[in-house]
C-alpha cells in the first residue's frame, strides 16, 4: 500500500461521459476528451495527443531472432488514422517514444512511412522526443521538440516528480487492474488527479505498468482516477476499485 | 498373439533364474514373453495392471543383454534409455532397479537424470554415459538438441517408455514420438518397449509408438498382455445423510469418510482439485478426535513439504493422505489398502489407475470407495463402479501431432547438427503422430522456424536457421542455440507465485508453497483462506510473492469452489444416461436419489439413452431453458455460448447461462417455450457462429500463448532477464490481436484454433452431440422448475459469466465509483 491509499478523498472527480464513449474532464482550464482508443483530444486546440507508439518494436525483437509478427507499426497506424479521420484534428502531438529505438525510423516500410507523410497533409505533426527516440524522426514531416506548451498545459514525455499542475505526459504506460468475484481485467488507462494526466501507451506492442506500481507514487496530489480503455468507451475507475498485479 | 505359446527354456540365463528362485518367485509369463520379443528383435507393448512386475518385465531383456555382453576396451554409450512422465518415478525406478543389479552382482550402471540432477552428475553422464539412463521426455528433447547427440546415442539398443498411456495423447507425447524417431536414425537397430496400464484400445498406443515404414506396412509393435489381475472391490458410499442437490465438496459425508479411514490401515483420499484437497483436509482434521496422522499432498505445496509427506508415507507412518492427481502415477507406497474418491471420478480409466494405488500386489483385490458429492454424481459413481466391474474403459482418440511441437523439434534438430529437409521429413513421418504430415505443412514449419513464416517477409535477413551452400539447414549462431535450450519441452506451467509468511516491514519470509496466478484473485488483503492445511490472512501480493500471516481459529473465506478440471468422459456419460433411463436399475441408488428421479419422471420426463431432454419454464421474472446433454462442462460452455447467440437472434433476449458436467441452463427475458429446438440445435451451429465467437474469446488467447511458447515465438525466459508471467500474458495477447488482424491464416493461429477446438472448448464433442440428438430432442414445457433443474439453478451466481464479462466488470467498477464518491 502506498501513502496515497490513506489520504481521504476530497471532492469527487468532475467528469462527463461523451456520446462517443469518451470521458471529458478539465485540467487547468483545458477541456480534454479521453478516447477509447487511448488518444487524448484537446477540444480548444483541436489537438490529438498520443503517447508511446513504439513504432517497429516488433522488428527490434526480430533482429535478435524473436520473430514477433511484423505488423505492429501498421496496426498502430491503422488506429491512429482512424482517430484522425474521425476527429479531423489540426495538430497531432506525439508524446515521445514514438519509435522503439534510434534505428526504427530506418526500418519503417515504405508504405508505413508514406502513411505518416500523408497524415501530415493539412495538419501539423509535433514529435516530442522520449528516452527510446532521443533524436526524434529525421526524415518524416513535422517538428521535433523536447517539451511544449498548449494553452495552460505543459507537454513532455516523462512525468516530472512531485506535483505538476497542467502536465500531460506518457512514458509509464499506465494500466488499471480491476478484480471482481467474476474475474479480473487489466486494461490500458489514462491516469489523472485532475491537475495532471498520464496517457496510456498507444503502440500495438507496448506493455503496461500497473497504476498501483511504486513508479507512480508521489506523482499525484490525491488518489488518481483511472480512465480505463474499454471496447467502445472509457470507464472511470476509482482508486479503491483498482488492485495491484 | 498375446502370450508366446511355447517359450524356450533357456530364456533366462542361470544367474537370473537363480535370482528369481532365491527371492521365492517364478518369472511371470509376460516377463518371459518380453524377453522372447526382445530376442526376436521386435518392438513390444506390455499392458499389465499395477503390481504385475511390469517395470521389471520392461528391463529384464536389457539386464540380460548387459549381463552377457563381452568386455570392451573402449567406453560404451548408453544401452537402454528409460523415459518416465514423472521425475519422481524415474528416481523411484532407479532405486528399484538397484536391487536386482546388486543381488545378481551385475556390473551395470543405472542412473537417473532429471531437471533436479546436479551439474556435476550431468556433466559426468555426458562424458561417461551409464549403461541405463532413466529420464523424462523433456530431458530427452534436450539431449536431442545437443551437438553430440548422434554419437552419444549410436550404441542405444533399447528405449523403454513407461506409463505410456498418460503420454501418447498429449503434446508431450508428440515431442517424445519425434525424439524416438530421431534416436532410431542415430541407432537403426533400436528396439522400442512400451509399458502401459490397461487401456480401452491398445492399438492406438501401438500405432503411436511404432516405427511407420509406410501406409501399408504391417504393425511394427507386438502386443504382450499381462495377467488381468484381481478385479477391484469398488463401493459407492450410500450416505446416511441426504445426498446434496449440488456442490462438489462432499461435506455431508465427511464423518462417514473419517470412520472408514479409522478402519483402514492406510487410505489415499483422492479429490479432483486443490481447493477440494484443502477443504477435505480441513474437514477431516476437524473430526479427527483420535489425532490420526492425516496428511495433505497437492501440486501447490512446497516441494520439501511434499517430499516429507512422501517419505512419511513410505515409512508407513500415515493413516491417510488427501491428494490430487499428483499421486495418480506409479510411485510405490507400500501399505495403502483403501482408495477413497471424493466427488465424481469423471472417467473409468483414471479411477482404475487411482484404485491401483491400493495394494500394489496382484493377488489381492484393491479396495475403493466412491463418495459422490451431489445427486448427479451419485449416478456417475454408480455408472463408474459398474464399468470398472465389467472391465470397460474410456478410449483416447488417435493423436495427430501438433505443428507448434514440430517447430520446436525442427529447431532442436538444427541445434544438434545440420539437417537435410527431405531426410528430416522422412524421419518425422516414421513417428506415429506425424505419419500423415503433409510436405506443405512441414515446409511451412521450417519457414516458421527460420523467419517466423510471415507473408510480409520482414525477417528474411535475421533467420534463426539458415540453409547453407550444401543444402543443409543450420542454427544461426550460439546465441540462437542457447535460447532454444532454455525453451525446450512441452509442459506449460502457469505462472506461479510463492506463498510466504510476511516478516517484519512487509518482507517475505519462509515459503509455505506456490499458487498459480489467479488462485487468490478474488481475495482482498485482510481476507483469510485455507492453504497447505492451515488458515492464513492475506497481507498483500508483490510481484512474485503472496505474503500471508497465520490466522488460526478464524473462519476462512473460501476463494472459489470450481468443479473438477477433468471433463466427464464420453464413455462414462453414456453409461450415466443408460443408468438414468433404465428404471429397473435405480435400485442401486439411495432412497433420496431414487425419489428425485421418480419426481423428475412424474413432473417432467426422463429421456431415453439416445435422447436429449430440454425443459423450459418460467421462474420469477425470468424464463429458463435447461438442457441435459451430459457431455462435460467444456462442451456445455461452448454449446451455451453458441446457443445464446442464436437465442438472441430468435428474439428470446438471453441474459446469462450456467454449466456443469451434466447440463446447462440459459435464462432470458422472453419465454422460450416456442423456440424451434431443431433449428436451435442444428449442426450448422459449428460454422460461422463458432468462428465469430472463437476469434474474440479469451480461450483463443490462452491457447495462442501456449502455442507461441512451445513453437519458440515467445520465450519462457531470457538469459539473464526473467520475465514474470504477468508480462508474458500481456504481450502474448497483444501479439495475438495484431497477428489476427493482419495475418489470420498464420501457422500459429492455425495451431491455436486446433488446440482451442480440442482442449478448451471441446468442439468435436459438441459436434458429435449435435449429430447424436438430431430428431431426438424431447421438449418438456413446464410451469415451474423440475427436480433435475434444481442443481443447475443452485449454481447460478457461483459461476462467472464469460463473454463480455471484462466490459461488465469495468462498467461495474465505474458504478462503484459513484457509490465511492457519494459515500
Amino acid at each position: 500500500m502506498t501513502a496515497l491509499a490513506r489520504k481521504s478523498d476530497p471532492a469527487p472527480y468532475a467528469f462527463a461521459q461523451s456520446p462517443c464513449g469518451g470521458l471529458e474532464m478539465e485540467i487547468m482550464g483545458a477541456a480534454l476528451r479521453m478516447r477509447a482508443s487511448g488518444a487524448l483530444l484537446d477540444l480548444a486546440h483541436q489537438a490529438l495527443i498520443v503517447a508511446d507508439l513504439h513504432f517497429e518494436k516488433g522488428s527490434a525483437y526480430g533482429m535478435r531472432g524473436q520473430f514477433l509478427p511484423p505488423y505492429d507499426t501498421r496496426d498502430t497506424l491503422d488506429r491512429l488514422e482512424a482517430e484522425v479521420a474521425a476527429l479531423e484534428p489540426r495538430v497531432v502531438i506525439f508524446l515521445g517514444d514514438s519509435f522503439h529505438d534510434g534505428r526504427a525510423e530506418d526500418r519503417l516500410s515504405s508504405d508505413d512511412a508514406a502513411r505518416l507523410v500523408a497524415l501530415a497533409q493539412g495538419r501539423t505533426l509535433i514529435w516530442l522526443v522520449g528516452n527510446h527516440d532521443a533524436d526524434g524522426p529525421r526524415r518524416l514531416p513535422g517538428q521535433v521538440v523536447e517539451t511544449m506548451t498548449l494553452g495552460g498545459l505543459v507537454l513532455r514525455h516523462e512525468p516530472e516528480p512531485g506535483e505538476q499542475p497542467g502536465e500531460l505526459s506518457g512514458h509509464l504506460h499506465p494500466c488499471a487492474r480491476v478484480s471482481s468475484g467474476r474475474g479480473t481485467v487489466r486494461r490500458r488507462c489514462f491516469a489523472t488527479d485532475g491537475t495532471r494526466m498520464i496517457l496510456p501507451a498507444f503502440g500495438a506492442y507496448a506493455g503496461g505498468l500497473n497504476l498501483k506500481d511504486a513508479a507512480f507514487a508521489g506523482l499525484f496530489a490525491r488518489p488518481p482516477l483511472a480512465g480505463a480503455l474499454g471496447r467502445d468507451r472509457v470507464h472511470a475507475v476509482g482508486w479503491r476499485s483498482l488492485t495491484s498485479d | 498373439m498375446a502370450e508366446d505359446a511355447a517359450l524356450p527354456a533357456d530364456l533366462l540365463p542361470a544367474a537370473f533364474a537363480d535370482w528369481f528362485a532365491t527371492r521365492g518367485w517364478a518369472p511371470r509369463a509376460h516377463q518371459l514373453a518380453m524377453v522372447a520379443r526382445a530376442r526376436a528383435g521386435r518392438d513390444a507393448l506390455l499392458i499389465a495392471p499395477t503390481g504385475g512386475g511390469k517395470t521389471l518385465a520392461g528391463f529384464l531383456p536389457s539386464l540380460i543383454e548387459l549381463a552377457q555382453r563381452p568386455p570392451a576396451n573402449t567406453p560404451r554409450g548408453i544401452h537402454t534409455l528409460y523415459i518416465s512422465p514423472l521425475k519422481a518415478l524415474a528416481v523411484d525406478v532407479e532405486r528399484n532397479l538397484a536391487t536386482p543389479i546388486r543381488e545378481m552382482g551385475l556390473s551395470i550402471i543405472a542412473e537417473s537424470r532429471t531437471g533436479d540432477t546436479g551439474a556435476a552428475r550431468r556433466q559426468r553422464q555426458r562424458v561417461k554415459p551409464p549403461d541405463i539412463l532413466l529420464t523424462t521426455p523433456e530431458q530427452l528433447a534436450l539431449f536431442c538438441a545437443w551437438e553430440g547427440a548422434r554419437a552419444y546415442f549410436e550404441d542405444l539398443s533399447c528405449i523403454i517408455l513407461d506409463e505410456i498411456h498418460t503420454l501418447h495423447s498429449t503434446k508431450r507425447g508428440d515431442l517424445l514420438a519425434l525424439d524416438i524417431a530421431r534416436l532410431q536414425t542415430f541407432s537403426p537397430n533400436l528396439r522400442r518397449v512400451g509399458l502401459s496400464a490397461t487401456v480401452d484400445d491398445p492399438d492406438v498406443i501401438r500405432r503411436w509408438m511404432g516405427f511407420h515404414a509406410g501406409e501399408d506396412a504391417p504393425p511394427a509393435v507386438d502386443l504382450v498382455l499381462g495377467p488381468a489381475g484381481t478385479p477391484p472391490i469398488v463401493e459407492v458410499l450410500l450416505s446416511e445423510g441426504r445426498v446434496p442437490w449440488a456442490g462438489h465438496t462432499a461435506q455431508h459425508a465427511m464423518a462417514e469418510v473419517y470412520e472408514v479411514i479409522k478402519k483402514a490401515r492406510t487410505a489415499l483420499v483422492f479429490v479432483n482439485t486443490r481447493f477440494q484437497a484443502e477443504f477435505a483436509f480441513q474437514e477431516l482434521w476437524r473430526l479427527n478426535e483420535d489425532a490420526l496422522p492425516i496428511a495433505l499432498h497437492h501440486g501447490s505445496l512446497a516441494a520439501e513439504q511434499r517430499r516429507r509427506v512422501e517419505a512419511a508415507m513410505a515409512r508407513g507412518e500415515l493413516r491417510a493422505v488427501v491428494c490430487t492427481s499428483t499421486l495418480d502415477l506409479g510411485i510405490d507406497w507400500g501399505d495403502v489398502d483403501l482408495v477413497i474418491q471424493l466427488a465424481s471420478p469423471k472417467g473409468a480409466s483414471r479411477m482404475v489407475q487411482r484404485i491401483g494405488r491400493a495394494n500394489h500386489r496382484m493377488d489381492e483385490a484393491s479396495r475403493a470407495l466412491f463418495v459422490p458429492a451431489n445427486r448427479f454424481e451419485m449416478l456417475e459413481c454408480q455408472a463408474a463402479r459398474e464399468a470398472i466391474a465389467e472391465n470397460r474403459f474410456d478410449g483416447d482418440p488417435p493423436r495427430v501431432g501438433a505443428l507448434d511441437i514440430l517447430a520446436q523439434h525442427v529447431m532442436g534438430c538444427a541445434c544438434s547438427e545440420p539437417f537435410d529437409a527431405l531426410a528430416l521429413y522422412e524421419e518425422i513421418r516414421t513417428s506415429g503422430p506425424y505419419r500423415a504430415l503433409a510436405w506443405e505443412d512441414f515446409e511451412q514449419v521450417v519457414d516458421f522456424v527460420s523467419t517466423g513464416g510471415y507473408a510480409l517477409r520482414a525477417y528474411d535477413r535475421f533467420r534463426r536457421i539458415v540453409k547453407g551452400q550444401d543444402g543443409l539447414w543450420r542454427a544461426r549462431n550460439a546465441d540462437t542455440i542457447l535460447r532454444h535450450r532454455l525453451n525446450v519441452g512441452a509442459i506449460l506451467s502457469p505462472a506461479v507465485l510463492s506463498v510466504r509468511i510476511a516478516g517484519r516491514g512487509g518482507r517475505a519470509g519462509r515459503k509455505v508453497g506456490e499458487v498459480e496466478e489467479g488462485y487468490l484473485e478474488a481475495l482482498e488483503p485482510g481476507d483469510t483462506f485455507i492453504f497447505a492445511g492451515q488458515v492464513w490472512r492475506l497481507v498483500g501480493v508483490t510481484a512474485l510473492d503472496v505474503l500471508v500471516t497465520p490466522a488460526p481459529a478464524s473462519d476462512p473465506k473460501l476463494p472459489s469452489w470450481g468443479g473438477s478440471k477433468f471433463a466427464l468422459s464420453t464413455f462414462l456419460a453414456k453409461r450415466v444416461r443408460e443408468l438414468m433411463f433404465d428404471q429397473s436399475h435405480w435400485s442401486v441408488l439411495p432412497a433420496d436419489v431414487r425419489e428425485w428421479l421418480e419426481l423428475q419422471r412424474d413432473r417432467s420426463l426422463i429421456p431415453a439413452e439416445d435422447e436429449m431432454l430440454v425443459e423450459t419454464f418460467p421462474r420469477g421474472k425470468r424464463h429458463f431453458m435447461v438442457c441435459y446433454p451430459f457431455e462435460g462442462r467444456l462442451a456445455h460452455t461452448t454449446l451455451a455460448m453458441l446457443m445464446t447467440r442464436r437465442l438472441e437472434r430468435m428474439g428470446a433476449a438471453p441474459l446469462g447461462f450456467v454449466c456443469n458436467d451434466y447440463a446447462l441452463a440459459v435464462w432470458s427475458l422472453n419465454p422460450m417455450d416456442g423456440v424451434d429446438l431443431d433449428a436451435l440445435f442444428h449442426q450448422d451451429m459449428l460454422g460461422d457462429d463458432l468462428e465469430d465467437w472463437l476469434a474474440e474469446s479469451y480461450m483463443m488467447k490462452r491457447s495462442f500463448k501456449g502455442c507461441a511458447i512451445l513453437a519458440g515465438l515467445i520465450e519462457r525466459r531470457f538469459p539473464g532477464a526473467e520475465k514474470s508471467g504477468r508480462q508474458v500474458t500481456f504481450s502474448a495477447d497483444l501479439v495475438y490481436d495484431v497477428l489476427r488482424r493482419h495475418e489470420p491464416d498464420h501457422l500459429l493461429l492455425r495451431c491455436a484454433r486446433e488446440d482451442a477446438a480440442t482442449g478448451l472448448i471441446d468442439v468435436a464433442r459438441v459436434g458429435h452431440m449435435l449429430a447424436r440428438i438430431q430428431g431426438k430432442i424431447r421438449h418438456a414445457v413446464l410451469d415451474h422448475l423440475s427436480p433435475f433443474s434444481v442443481p443447475m439453478l443452485l449454481e447460478i451466481g457461483k459461476e462467472r459469466v464469460p463473454g463480455a464479462a471484462g466490459e461488465m466488470i469495468l462498467a461495474e467498477a465505474a458504478e462503484d465509483l459513484i457509490a465511492e464518491a457519494s459515500s
